[in-house]
């Protein structure tokens, strides 16, 4: 596999405001690499940066080994498909998809023959002399991928493209992104403030904080295995406990923080003595025993078909939450109810606090 | 004296026109909540009032007498209403073929000065238009609010100025011994100083420089709406910046290019005050001329009918050119 696009120590200011800071990466040739993190943290200006609106304060921007300093967005190998999809309103759903084409040159028979053959990949052969208006929200999305690939990138560039939809077309895009992306072989770079989004449909994730990368990695080591807590907390609910470790054995640590003593995984290796959050997910705290044991309260129950969210109240007042699977429903308690609380220590994960005022 | 009927009819017609509009707020109200009900009937009475008491007796009637009088000949007060008081055609022959003792076939220096009124006025718009694309763009997609604002005073502050003044402002730069022509002698440019309004660049300035606002605004307005991301899309996909221009600002902005024209195009045609000032002794603008057919030869009639062969004449290349657009009327009114 060779890197298709290398961010090496990219830093981007505007004025002194610093939105991207160090970011070094390599996103592999047709790869479906997703950006996640909430609004304001550099991933949109990331993207910008590799489709060449931004330039880079420091660092470079490599596409297929060559650098792209100085090469203006309308000749980088990269095309952009924006969260307002910018189709053309004055031009028909054809002509968009054949604009890319046509500053190119391109003839007009050479021309339709591509656009009829987007159109068919995005199953919209019958659509091309219709206004853009005249289409629904997802056969608008589906235009402004064929509209984008049409100038053949070596990379597409997609800025959250998604949110604009409802909840079961955003679902049901998700699926067929995916499926195009396998189709074309292209390398999709993914930009999301949408956990769901991330880890369905990317191969590799990098989850950024404050313009910094906190973590890269799949799905399942992005969900399970949190390098930091701030990718713990993000990603995915969970239950943060901040303590202090008080033992280290065997990879685990022993954390007490106010509900009591926990031990937890320990990646990072922290030593004893050091301040640690333990984090475990609402679906790993079930009620009854465990190795780890807590006292709380139930305050409310939600049921959302599949599962049920467990609200509760800790002796201090911490507030937890946990998820019954639907097969567990029976042993959900009353609002009310005192109960006790366990959850495996290779369940639970020790990590340092998130340093979220640097 | 003319007939005591078209008295009753030119009073009457205001107080009809009300009652019509007032039947067609009524008969909206079909569908859905109509004029009356959304407005209130007080609102709902003052606007009718409002609006067609200020259309009809602003415009509507004066227009329809000057056509009226257009079709009169000249007459004595003593013989108005008079057996001799017929409708004659002989204002727009005169027109176009001039004093029956003349022996030319047609009225060339009239003639001349209508078609080059028209061609001219053309090119001031399309003059404007270059000259304000550029700077609607700048204000409506690239500069900072705070410069906008300072640009948008710069414009409008000239305005506060009377246009008279502002056309004697344009004869003390380009006179002989103007601003301009000091400025070329003194950085050695010429020898000799230019006739600046003998050549009719006083007055072609004067005339662009007029209704520049009119041009500036509705482009501003059009182009202000385009999201900046269909530029970018563009530019992404490969396009050079003029391309952007012509593929996607332009065909979005064509409501208002069309709306500024057009303005700028009837405002020229029909200006006084720049080629009053400003025309140089040959230079034949025609408005002058219907100026001189009422104030000079005195013959209001014929005055009137040179005003609506250039009205029909404007109002008729504005619709061609709508129409070769396909734009409608009421998309550049927006």
């Amino acid at each position: 596999m060779t890197a298709d696009v290398e961010l090496d120590r990219v830093s981007v200011r505007f004025g002194g405001f610093t939105a991207v800071e160090g970011v070094s990466l390599k996103i592999e040739q047709g790869e479906f690499f997703s950006f996640l993190g909430p609004s304001g943290c550099g991933k949109t200006t990331i993207l910008r940066t590799i489709s060449g609106f931004v330039e880079p304060s420091q660092g470079a921007v490599r596409i297929g080994g060559r650098d792209m300093r100085g090469i203006g967005p309308n000749r980088r190998p990269t095309a952009l498909i924006f969260q307002s999809l910018a189709l053309f309103p004055m031009m028909s759903v054809a002509d968009n998809v054949g604009y890319g084409l046509r500053v190119r040159g391109v003839g007009r028979r050479a021309r339709r023959a591509t656009v009829e053959r987007l159109l068919a990949l995005v199953a919209l052969s019958d659509q091309g002399g219709k206004r853009v208006d005249d289409l629904s929200g997802g056969q608008r999305q589906r235009v402004a991928i064929a509209r984008a690939l049409a100038v053949e990138p070596q990379v597409l560039l997609l800025d959250e493209p998604l949110s604009a939809l409802d909840l079961k077309l955003r679902q049901h895009m998700r699926t067929e992104l995916r499926a195009i992306q396998r189709r074309v072989g292209l390398t999709f770079i993914y930009i999301t403030h949408d956990q769901g989004e991330a880890l369905t449909m990317s191969d590799r994730i990098a989850v950024m904080n404050r313009g910094r990368i906190e973590q890269v990695g799949d799905a399942r080591s992005i969900y399970e295995a949190p390098q930091t807590g701030f990718v713990a907390g993000f990603v995915g609910e969970t239950n943060a406990l901040p303590g202090r470790v008080v033992a280290v054995a065997d990879g685990e640590a022993e954390v007490a923080t106010a509900l009591g003593r926990f031990r937890g995984r320990n990646p990072r290796r922290l030593m004893a003595g050091v301040a640690a959050v333990l984090f475990v997910r609402p679906e790993f705290l079930h009620p009854g025993g465990g190795e780890n044991e807590c006292a709380a309260e139930a305050v409310d129950l939600a049921y959302e078909g599949s599962v049920t969210h467990l609200a509760l109240r800790a002796a201090d007042g911490t507030r937890l939450t946990a998820q019954l699977a639907a097969a567990a429903r029976s042993a959900a308690p009353a609002p009310g109810a005192r109960l006790r609380l366990g959850f495996a220590a290779r369940d639970a994960i020790v990590l340092p606090p998130a340093a979220t005022d640097a | 004296m003319r007939s005591a009927g078209t008295h009753w009819v030119l009073l009457l017609l205001p107080f009809a026109v009300i009652a019509a509009l007032w039947i067609a707020a009524t008969l909206e109200r079909r569908g859905g909540p109509g004029f009356v009900r959304r407005n209130g009937a007080v609102v709902a009475t003052y606007l009718l009032l409002a609006v067609g008491l200020w259309a009809l007796v602003m415009i509507v009637l004066p227009q329809i007498s000057m056509v009226e009088l257009s079709f009169r000949p000249k007459l004595p007060a003593a013989q108005m209403g008079g057996p001799r008081d017929v409708y004659t055609l002989e204002n727009y022959r005169y027109f176009l073929f001039g004093s029956t003792v003349s022996t030319a076939h047609w009225n060339v220096t009239h003639l001349h000065a209508f078609g080059l009124t028209i061609v001219a006025s053309v090119l001031v718009a399309a003059f404007d238009f270059a000259l304000c694309y550029p700077l609607a763009f700048y204000m409506a997609q690239s500069a900072p609010p705070r410069r906008v604002r300072l640009l948008l005073l710069l414009l409008i502050a000239p305005y506060w100025v009377n246009e008279i003044l502002r056309a004697f402002a344009f004869r003390i730069i380009f006179a002989t011994s103007g601003l301009l022509n000091t400025l070329l002698l003194g950085a050695g440019v010429v020898a000799q100083p230019v006739d600046f309004l003998g050549l009719d660049v006083g007055m072609y300035a004067g005339l662009s420089y007029a209704y520049l606002l009119l041009m500036v605004f509705p482009l501003y307005n059009a182009i202000e709406s385009l999201p900046h991301s269909q530029i970018e899309a563009a530019r992404d996909l490969g396009a050079a910046w003029w391309r952007i221009h012509l593929d996607v600002v332009m065909p979005y902005a064509r409501p208002g290019i069309a709306s500024g024209c057009t303005l700028v195009f009837m405002l020229t045609s029909g200006a006084l005050a720049a080629p009053l000032v400003l025309g140089g002794p040959r230079s034949l603008w025609f408005t002058p001329i219907v100026y001189d057919r009422f104030y000079q030869a005195f013959n209001w009639p014929q005055g009137a009918a040179y005003a609506c062969v250039l009205l029909l004449a404007c109002v008729g290349f504005v619709l061609t050119v709508l129409r070769l657009s396909r734009l409608s009327l009421g998309q550049i009114t927006r």
